[in-house]
């Protein structure tokens, strides 16, 4: 049977069982549309976004709310361009997407003709990787290439390019059952004399430690993770992309580590002798100077992607694959181990800085702040939500003080660091997860980055509750310009923010304005009943900040904003 | 130090660029780049000689085994590597004396001439990196018009 190029696309979304779409339609990526408009029931929820950068952010939240893969469709020129940011984002994090662009038609290629770019040559550097359907005839190998490769292995975005004329023409389809790149074969098993070192290591291992990155939850290993850290009665610290991956209530948990980690998170890995090392890139955010990083410690590195490895710090025991099934092979290698001593040094850094904490807090402070917004969260969902944030500081006290319990329960950009995220996102998160509480932290920067998702998230009816923390500056700068730049608030005051209760209501949602802190949680608890889009236009100070913080520079157990204990 | 690195890959569009955006992006300086088809159909490979010391060479290899298009990537061992450069150069002639002078030059380093103008020679020579710096050198008193050089290809010897 013949098909048009776009009836093999649809088909191509169908047997990868695609269950979303976001995007926007436009004269090169017409086609497609009229097609779904055609299909009658369509396979799939096709989400009209109000910008494109949209589309490329609820797809990456889709991704990371359900380990699907992420789709969006957009139309050429400005609708390709504007999907840069967004894949720079999930190339970043190692987001599995595929994007579609509209293109003109082959014969115009090359000509500068209307709304025509090179978006394989622009894109080429924030894919995994990127193709031209030159021909109808590829298309379906395209497709099937295309979500193989964002899903396996390391994910990553791919991008898809659609002339105009490849689209309308016609030919068989057979969709491949199998894709064969040579240059493309992921290991996922580990290398067993490896493992055997990696074992003996962690069995002579004083002061071992865990870190746990977004590896661990790109391959669903947190009961694996669980399973090693319960066994070896190793602590587990978590990077900003691994948060979730290991419940924080448990008492092996030490939080987040890095640049806004936990103080006690931090001290451990500068004291450890052995460092655990899953799907982590060893960023500079968490290992900040390099030379003073974890300076006692050995590392195990197990990661799917051999670049990764020896990238930044000094690996002992390298292990490619997938971090799954390599804590599979690893346990049985494993023996039962207390470390008494170690984690009874550690409970007793813990105590201190809880106890430090405990006095720093005034119990009479009156004011509507970030940590008791976050506190009342988690004693109305205890953990039970999927948080996602946008960018700054709000993104930060989230990290550090939600109580996160399940992976993928926390969603936000972290390589990239895109402001404007997080509303887009939350909408793919919902879509993608009905069934769960979808909370959005955001900052009133962040918001107005992409504040006309509004508009999809309302019309789709979209019980999303946005928290927005409001202090009316781009706070997480104001910080670094009142630590570093002695006070000098340049370009950071955001004097004529609009009245976002208003704005939200302009678009059909539910605003609430809350200032004082006795207000925050009765009126969470009714947004929450009314079991539609609620915005919360949490006013805070503007002069609260992300302590405590490693300086750029410092070594991770220098940390600012905490006395030294 | 300089590294020589054979690379195979699939004959897609865009190929190049993918690899040469590489090094751009990593910080990777290419000394120099040669492509051409393979023995296997569909395939082309790619040598390139890149500056750097072993972390460059490690990162540059592993980050060039990500591309999907590339098949594999080798660094070719100096005590190993049977290398070639093709270089094709115009010199002037200004009297016929100095065109013999030129000619001889030719005829020692098994160079060929494969243009004759009035007042210009050009002249193919093919050989390893010292051996058409050398010849080069040697001409560059005489007024060297144009040089065109193709950049290395090396292969390894099979056995050691």
């Amino acid at each position: 049977m013949e098909l048009t190029g776009t009836e093999i696309i649809i088909e191509g979304l169908k047997q990868e069982k695609v269950k979303a779409i976001f995007g926007i339609p436009g004269a090169a990526i017409l086609p497609f549309y009229d097609t779904l408009g055609k299909v009658g029931q369509l396979p799939f929820k096709n989400i009209l976004t109000r910008h494109e950068q949209g589309a490329v952010h609820a797809a990456d939240g889709y991704a990371r709310a359900t380990g699907e893969v992420g789709v969006c469709v957009v139309t050429s020129g400005p609708g390709a361009t504007n999907l840069v940011t967004g894949l720079a984002n999930a190339y970043l994090d190692s987001v599995p997407l595929v994007a579609f662009t509209g293109q003109v038609p082959t014969d115009m290629v090359g000509n500068d003709a209307f709304q025509e770019v090179d978006i394989i040559g622009i894109t080429l550097p924030i894919t995994k990787n990127n193709y031209v359907a030159r021909k109808t005839e590829n298309l379906a190998s395209i497709i099937k290439e295309a979500f193989y490769i964002a899903r396996s292995g390391r994910p990553g975005p791919v991008l898809v390019d659609l002339p105009k004329d490849v689209q309308l023409d016609r030919c068989s389809f057979k969709y491949p059952e199998k894709v064969n790149r040579k240059g493309y074969q992921p290991s996922y098993r580990g290398n067993i004399r490896q493992i055997k070192i990696a074992a003996t290591k962690i069995r002579e291992a004083k002061k071992p430690v865990i870190i746990a990155g977004g590896g661990i939850i790109s391959a669903n290993a947190s009961g694996e993770l669980k399973k090693v850290a319960l066994k070896t009665n190793i602590p587990v610290v978590t990077t900003f992309m691994g948060i979730g991956s290991f419940p924080v209530n448990h008492p092996l948990s030490l939080g987040m580590l890095g640049m806004y980690g936990n103080y006690v998170a931090n001290q451990v890995v500068s004291e450890a002798d052995l460092i655990i090392a899953l799907g982590t890139r060893f960023d500079d955010r968490i290992t900040r100077n390099l030379k003073h990083f974890c300076p006692y410690a050995e590392i195990i590195h197990i990661d799917i992607d051999p670049a990764e490895i020896g990238k930044n710090v000094l690996v002992k025991v390298p292990l490619v694959g997938d971090v799954k099934i390599i804590l599979q092979q690893l346990i049985n290698y494993l023996e039962e181990k207390d470390n008494e001593s170690w984690l009874a040094e550690i409970t007793s850094i813990k105590e201190r800085y809880l106890k430090y904490t405990a006095q720093k807090e005034d119990p009479r402070q009156e004011k509507l702040k970030p940590k008791y917004i976050i506190d009342c969260l988690n004693d109305f969902f205890k953990g039970e939500a999927i948080v996602v944030t946008d960018v700054g500081q709000h993104q930060m006290w989230t990290a550090n003080h939600f109580q996160f319990i399940h992976p993928r329960s926390f969603i936000s950009s972290g390589g990239l660091g895109t402001m404007g995220f997080g509303l887009p996102a939350a909408i793919g998160a919902k879509i993608g997860c009905p069934e769960k509480a979808v909370i959005c932290i955001s900052g009133d920067g962040s918001l107005q980055m992409n504040i006309q998702e509004l508009a999809t998230a309302i019309y789709n009816r979209l019980p999303i509750i946005v928290i927005l923390m409001n202090n009316g500056y781009l706070g997480m700068v104001r910080q670094l310009q009142e630590l570093f730049c002695e006070g000098r608030y340049i370009s950071t005051s955001l004097s004529g923010n609009p009245d976002f209760v208003k704005v939200t209501e302009g678009y059909g949602g539910v605003g609430f304005r809350v200032e004082k802190k006795e207000d925050f949680y009765p009126i969470l608890k009714r947004a929450f009943q009314m079991n539609r889009f609620v915005l919360l236009d949490c006013h805070i100070p503007e002069d609260e900040k992300n302590f405590p913080m490693v300086q750029p520079g410092s070594s991770l157990n220098n940390m600012i904003g905490v006395d030294q204990l | 130090m300089k590294h020589t690195i054979a690379i195979l890959v699939e004959d897609q569009p865009g190929v190049m660029s993918r690899v040469a955006g590489l090094f751009t992006r990593r910080g990777f300086n290419i000394d120099s780049i040669a492509v051409g088809p393979s023995e296997a159909p569909g395939i082309s490979r790619m040598t390139i000689i890149v500056n750097g010391d072993h972390k460059v060479l490690e990162q540059v290899t592993k980050q060039l085994n990500k591309l999907i298009d590339v098949i594999c990537v080798r660094d070719i061992p100096v005590e190993n590597i049977l290398e070639r450069e093709l270089v094709l150069v115009k010199v002037h002639t200004e009297s016929l004396s100095v065109r013999a002078e030129i000619i001889q030059l030719v005829e020692i380093f098994k160079a060929k001439v494969v243009y004759v103008e009035r007042n210009t020679l050009t002249i193919e020579m093919s050989g390893d990196e010292e051996k058409v710096s050398g010849f080069l050198k040697l001409l560059a008193p005489f007024g060297v018009k144009e040089v065109v050089r193709t950049g290395r290809i090396a292969i390894a010897r099979s056995n050691k």
